[in-house]
């Protein structure tokens, strides 16, 4: 094993040194302060061990707020670096830490659970169903998905970060160019969470197959499910090219073999397909879903259905085939040759044809709505010409000549988070303020949202528009610093002013969680928006098996047809039955724990110790064979007391939006 | 969620919950197909890439593989009468034909193990080249799969001694079932793509 134990904790630079104490001081506070309010029992019966596909949906969120705070700072760390020429605020080691952290986390532990969260809490809602096809299953997917992201986020502080990249290329990222175990950390800790997001996307397959409620034919499901459907179907896809990719990365690195050495016939360019084979998927993972969460809010508050309809559904299937063929686009500069390229050139600019029909279709949705200027809807409206910019460089890089001038520019960094942060940090912000009232029974508070937009937007331009023309001008992107002469320094001078009203506007988002949660109307009716689709037919919060009476669908935008005709929207005592629920689960969270220990044995080398470890998860899994339990049944009188309590009341709220 | 039983259907079909599991199996193995298609692309990539070390004809031993790919192919027929005993509502006959099933899967396991062993013996490791890299994480992976496969459906065979033929052991026989046929339809393509390509290039 062979273990140094004085490079156990990472130590000397006061920034990490002051990050462990916060990390300790925090750790130490909340033990203290679950066990001071007596939250232990309620931590672990309603949200530790919870098969509720609302509350895991929750859970996947708050994660996804840590960790967007998290690879946050990363970003303001690096745009404090690169404020001024020659800074050595961060050393070039650490910087390459920093923007490799920052971009994982990003990517696999800010996006994909904001959007996994989403899904969770909506989706079975949207199509009438009481959970997921596999509540344990689901649960299981998150405990994995955290038990990875915390274990790739104390990398920092333990043995040290990852610090090839995000694409950790090989020869880099290989035994020899990076002997620490860094990039160990890498290569487990995604291994654990891309398992997770498999098992998600095989769940979200088989519920929108075949938990859809009684008329709900494929074609008239709402557009975020549609996103999430085909979603799906690209993470079974796509995710285990990059299973395999991690598996045969940890072989390289731990036992000696040679995929992507240099030496012994390896091929470091066969890392770099595999990469991008799911990565690339990985982009429209991402931003599908978002995609259908604009759709949601802009249908809502135009107070139209969504214009083009099955244009939609038929570009989402369009960007999700081509998503599989262009990923050569990521290193044209790499040796493919020019009649590679041409052919990967061509299907990259192919696909901003469905995009752009999306985005037509956004318009003519809100042509002549009567829009509601809500902070949701104004999300939705700056995402419209920022994801344009981000579109059209994206049009420009797909040129396989062009890209020698851009590859590994700053143009490209701009181009991506002008698609990224558009793509999908709006959208769940979007998401957020439009759904949580369904999840919490109250609203964010809409002056603050307004604050929390603007700054937001506002910073979000100043921080990568500068960017463009920096990398125009030749500068590249993972450089720690540049030189005075370069004559970079105004433009990377605006771009660290705008990183900071963008966390100012990050700030505001967070006091107004804070804010709301204290003192927001509590009053509210359950359909606040006067919105179109089921989620909305039910209680707020909704009550845990979500519809005691499973609702019957006749078209597109059911709820909003149902309040037109005002059918299907009372509930009669009679057709009230005993409802059958799945039990709460401690075996979720036992293998996230099992799980995460094993991986940190093995991203040390500590194989006997890893080995040991994995006995506990084969026991896990040999428990869960043998588990027969059945569930249990809701009585009638519960579900008449829990209908009446929110039925009763709905006359009497405060309108929002009418 | 309903506990609905629709008792016209075979046993493992019934209840909705139980439909919902074969498709999610299914599912899972449209993963499985994909996860092993990224094994066979690399050793595509990098079956030629000896580094020096042994090919393909130092070390493949055809007599063992055919073994093997017999032992494996009866595994899977068995598998078939097992599932065809179980819609009888055969138990016994059930069970034995598991038995017989996992009993040639132990057999082309221990041959696969020699396989390797006898490898090593040549100088031909993992860590060699590039192409033995490649060729046992393949081999490795599916043998792997055998090995879970196996102890998996030794969990099941403890439960329909346990339980008897009910819709859920019907269902967890079936989809072991599945997988059983799928890791043989790998072994198909290996038998092909590695060993008789390797022997005839
Ligand atoms: C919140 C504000 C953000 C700031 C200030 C920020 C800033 C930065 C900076 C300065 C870099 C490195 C540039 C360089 O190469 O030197 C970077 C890289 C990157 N960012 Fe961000 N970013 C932000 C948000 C995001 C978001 C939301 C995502 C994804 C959803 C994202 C994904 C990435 C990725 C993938 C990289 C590339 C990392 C690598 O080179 O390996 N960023 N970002
Ligand atoms: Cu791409």
């Amino acid at each position: 094993m062979g273990i140094k134990w004085d490079e156990f904790f990472i130590t000397g630079d006061p920034l990490i040194l002051g990050s462990q104490i916060a990390i300790l001081l925090t750790m130490i506070g909340a033990v203290a302060g679950i066990t001071y309010l007596k939250k232990w029992k309620y931590l672990w019966t309603e949200w530790l061990t919870t098969v509720d596909h609302k509350k895991i949906g929750i859970m996947y969120i708050i994660s996804a707020v840590l960790m967007f705070f998290r690879g946050g700072m990363d970003g303001l760390l690096m745009k404090a670096q690169t404020s001024r020429p020659e800074m050595e605020f961060l050393n070039s080691q650490h910087y390459n830490e920093i923007f490799t952290t920052h971009g994982v986390i990003m990517i696999l532990f800010m996006a994909m659970p904001f959007l996994i969260g989403l899904m969770n809490v909506v989706i079975p809602l949207q199509i009438g169903a009481r959970d997921v096809a596999f509540p344990q299953l689901n649960a299981l997917s998150f405990w994995l998905f955290f038990s990875g992201a915390m274990l790739f986020n104390i990398s920092f502080v333990i043995g040290g970060s990852p610090d090839a990249g995000w694409t950790s290329y090989f020869p880099l990222a290989g035994k020899e160019f990076s002997p620490g175990i860094g990039n160990n950390y890498y290569a487990v800790a995604l291994q654990i969470a891309g398992i997770g997001t498999l098992m998600t996307g095989i769940n979200f397959i088989v519920t929108i197959l075949k938990m859809r409620t009684k008329g709900m034919t494929l074609m008239k499901m709402p557009m975020f499910t549609w996103t999430t459907f085909v979603t799906s179907i690209l993470i079974v896809a796509a995710f285990p090219i990059f299973t395999v990719a991690l598996a045969l990365m940890t072989f390289d690195r731990l036992y000696g073999t040679h995929f992507f050495t240099v030496s012994g016939g390896g091929m470091d360019m066969l890392w770099a397909n595999l990469f991008w084979l799911w990565g690339h998927p990985e982009v429209y993972i991402v931003a599908l879903p978002a995609f259908g969460i604009f759709s949601e809010v802009i249908a809502t508050f135009s107070r139209k259905s969504l214009f083009g309809y099955k244009s939609m559904v038929f570009s989402i299937l369009g960007i999700a085939l081509l998503s599989m063929v262009v990923w050569v686009h990521h290193f044209y500069t790499m040796g493919s040759g020019p009649a590679v390229n041409s052919f990967f050139s061509i299907t990259t600019m192919a696909i901003a044809i469905p995009t752009g029909v999306k985005m037509f279709n956004w318009l003519f949705t809100m042509r002549k709505g009567r829009i509601k200027i809500t902070s949701a809807m104004l999300w939705a409206l700056a995402f419209v010409p920022c994801f344009v910019i981000g579109g059209v460089t994206g049009v420009m890089l797909a040129m396989g000549a062009a890209d020698y001038q851009y590859h590994n520019t700053l143009f490209l960094v701009a181009h991506f988070h002008y698609v990224l942060i558009p793509g999908v940090v709006f959208a769940v912000f979007a998401g957020l303020y439009y759904w949580w009232p369904k999840m919490f029974g109250f609203m964010l508070n809409e002056k603050l949202g307004k604050w929390h937009f603007w700054l937001f937007v506002i910073g979000f331009n100043v921080t990568f528009m500068p960017m463009f023309f920096l990398g125009l001008n030749g500068a590249v992107r993972r450089a720690y610093t540049y030189s005075a002469e370069s004559g970079f320094a105004p433009l990377f001078m605006l771009s660290a002013i705008g990183s900071i009203v963008l966390a100012a506007g990050f700030a505001v988002f967070c006091y107004n969680i804070y804010w709301s949660i204290r003192y927001a109307d509590r009053n509210i009716s359950s359909d606040p928006w006067d919105a179109r689709t089921l989620e909305w037919s039910t209680a707020s919060p909704v009550q845990f098996y979500n519809f005691a009476k499973l609702p019957e669908v006749k078209s597109l935008d059911p709820f909003w047809h149902m309040k037109k005709k005002n059918e299907g929207l009372t509930l009669h005592d009679s057709e009230i039955e005993e409802i059958h629920m799945p039990s709460n689960s401690w075996l979720p969270i036992y293998m996230g724990v099992i799980f995460g220990i094993a991986g940190f044995f093995l991203v040390f080398e500590w194989h006997i110790a890893a080995a040991v470890a994995g006995i506990g998860i084969f026991a896990g899994l040999i428990i869960r064979s043998f588990d027969y339990n059945e569930g249990f049944h809701v009585s009638k009188e519960e579900i008449h007391r829990i209908e009446n309590a929110w039925r009763k009341t709905e006359g009497e709220v405060h309108d929002h939006v009418s | 969620m309903s506990a609905k039983v629709d008792t016209s259907l075979p046993l493992e079909y019934q209840t909705e919950q139980d439909r919902m599991n074969i498709l999610g199996f299914w599912v899972f193995l449209g993963a499985e197909i994909v996860l092993f298609a990224t094994l066979f692309g690399v050793y595509g990539v990098l079956y030629e890439r000896f580094a020096g070390g042994p090919t393909h004809k130092d070390i493949f031993v055809i007599k063992d593989v055919m073994i093997q790919t017999v032992l494996l192919l009866t595994s899977s027929f068995t598998m078939g009468i097992a599932i065809f005993e179980m819609r009888r509502h055969n138990l016994k006959g059930l069970i034995t034909w598991l038995v017989i099933t996992l009993a040639l899967g132990a057999g082309f396991l221990f041959m696969e193990i020699n396989e390797f062993i006898h490898y090593a013996h040549e100088g031909a490791t993992m860590q060699t080249s590039a192409f033995l890299s490649s060729l046992f994480v393949l081999l490795g992976t599916h043998g792997a799969h055998v090995t879970l496969g196996i102890g998996w459906a030794t969990m099941v065979i403890i439960q329909l001694l346990k339980r008897g033929l009910t819709p859920t052991t019907a269902r967890k026989t079936f989809i072991i079932g599945l997988y059983w046929h799928f890791l043989d339809v790998v072994w198909i393509f290996i038998f092909t793509f590695v060993y008789l390509k390797g022997l005839v290039a």
